[in-house]
């Protein structure tokens, strides 16, 4: 009876915390038309979230795609296509990989430095002072923050996803000997735009859904250390769980 | 409670009787649950987000610790109102936060970082902030905590000293009883969340209360008991078990 009644106050208190979530989304979005007229600030969210990212984006993606180009030599090479690798390697970069990998990254790093900066400023009362300016720190701290990762995180997806191609180039081709032209040619002639738009759909809904979760979390982070530091966990955690049920739901969409 | 147009006003208390809460009443940051809250003549409760915004561009507040936003340098923490609220040109704006600072004394610390000023330099600039889209209304938040005698004394007579030159109405948080009352017009004392005496410093030295004697003479006991209610002392001693 106890377990039930539990598993019960679990699921209410899961739900008033989605529609808090979804309360939030509702003000964030309608304060970014105001928002967006201070380009300024968005692009320097854009580039503390996408810019101070990209060096452990490039390299993660460029390992992923080397680990990728070994693997598929190996699994293709049993069936006699190794030329196949380059499509094989860019399908799995483009529409999985490279949004997946770069969203979880992109959480760890961005988010949860996001998260860590709001829930701080919370703490030391700047937020606070800021509405006693007269000032709407949901506009002015948090929409801008938000639309930076929601620009970046695509960006780096694609970034990511190009420097791992080349990193399967780089293993297939140079080391394990399979023919350039074919890497490419047959790169180019099976990977259709739906594939790209794909990834391209699934790195915008991540962005969204990792810089709100970042944003959210700093916002309502209890104002203390401790505080901060389960805001910065939370992050993470919610955004890993987040980035895979939705990738399960866009790719079966896709489908 | 009426804080009267002008002066200084203070609010004293215990910790924990409801000092801050009621600053939050005042500037619209919790809503009263009864009662009501009027300032400049508009009842808070009745105001909209952006009427209650409107009201407090007419406020300024210096928070307990500054709460300076520690990715901007000086000047612009003390620019931040006037670049969110204005569009005043920046030759201007370099003149209006330049008075300013020069006001608290820091105008040679513009350029310098939150994080390289001390604790009272810190409220120094945050009071620059507070009248640079000169306020009607300048409320302080326990100005006085944790500062060394020097930067007391500087704070004490900046709320003086803008309070008569820019005639503004300042409300003062605090239970320093030494420091309010060198610069308090009148003084509310509250306890428990009620107003427990009302007076000018002087008056509340000899004020006929128990609970104000208590708090101005800094006793440690009295109708706030030093200790926090527990069972019997010896009781708990010698009782077996794990204990708490």
């Amino acid at each position: 009876m106890k377990l039930i009644r539990d598993l019960w106050e679990s699921l209410i208190e899961s739900l008033v915390g989605l529609g808090s979530v979804v309360r939030f989304l509702f003000r964030v979005i309608s304060n970014s038309p105001g928002a967006l007229m201070r380009s300024d600030l968005i692009a320097q969210q854009v580039y503390n979230s996408g810019a101070l990212s990209l060096v452990i984006i490039m390299l993660s993606g460029l390992f992923v795609g080397m680990v990728l180009g070994l693997q598929g030599f190996q699994l293709l090479q049993r069936f006699g296509s190794e030329e196949a690798l380059g499509t094989a390697a860019t399908i799995g970069l483009v529409k999985e990989l490279g949004p997946v990998v770069t969203a979880l990254l992109f959480a760890g790093r961005a988010g949860t430095a996001l998260a860590s900066e709001l829930g701080l400023m919370r703490a030391t009362d700047q937020l606070s002072a800021m509405e006693m300016m007269a000032v709407d720190p949901i506009r002015r701290v948090v929409v801008p923050r938000f639309l930076g990762g929601v620009i970046a995180m695509p960006l780096l997806a694609a970034i990511f996803s190009v420097i791992g191609i080349y990193g399967a180039q780089l293993v297939g081709v140079q080391i394990m000997g399979v023919d350039a032209g074919s890497f490419w040619s047959q790169m180019r002639a099976s990977v259709s735009l739906s594939d790209i738009n794909e990834g391209i759909v699934k790195s915008c809904i991540f962005g969204v859904a990792c810089s709100l979760i970042a944003v959210y979390q700093g916002y309502y982070a209890t104002p203390t250390a401790e505080g901060v530091g389960r805001a910065t966990t939370r992050t993470v955690v919610t955004s890993a769980v987040v980035i895979l049920f939705l990738d399960y739901l866009i790719t079966a969409a896709f489908l | 409670m009426d804080i009267q147009r002008g002066r200084v006003t203070a609010i004293m208390g215990p910790s924990g009787t409801g000092k801050t809460t009621l600053l939050r009443l005042i500037t619209g940051q919790v809503a009263a649950d009864s009662g009501s809250v009027v300032v400049a003549g508009q009842e808070l409760r009745n105001l909209r987000r952006n009427e209650l915004y409107v009201l407090r561009r007419r406020m300024g507040m210096l928070f307990q610790n500054g709460a300076l936003l520690t990715d901007l340098s000086v000047f612009e923490n003390v620019a931040f109102p006037l670049r969110e609220h204005t569009d005043l040109p920046e030759r201007l704006i370099r003149q209006l936060v330049l008075t300013k600072l020069q006001a608290v004394g820091l105008r040679g610390a513009a350029e310098l970082m939150p994080a390289e000023l001390s604790g009272g330099m810190s409220r120094r600039v945050a009071l620059a902030r507070a009248i640079v889209m000169d306020p009607e209304i300048l409320i302080y938040d326990e100005p006085f905590v944790g500062l060394d005698p020097i930067s007391l004394g500087v704070i004490l007579r900046l709320i003086r000293r803008l309070n008569d030159a820019l005639g503004i109405t300042s409300i003062v948080v605090s239970h320093d009883v030494q420091e309010i009352s060198t610069v308090a017009d009148l003084v509310f004392l509250l306890s428990g969340g009620k107003v427990v005496a009302q007076g000018t410093p002087q008056q509340l030295h000899s004020y006929p209360s128990e609970i104000v004697r208590q708090f101005m003479g800094g006793l440690a006991d009295g109708p706030v008991p030093f200790h926090f209610p527990a069972p019997d002392y010896f009781g708990e001693l010698l009782a077996r078990g794990e204990g708490p």
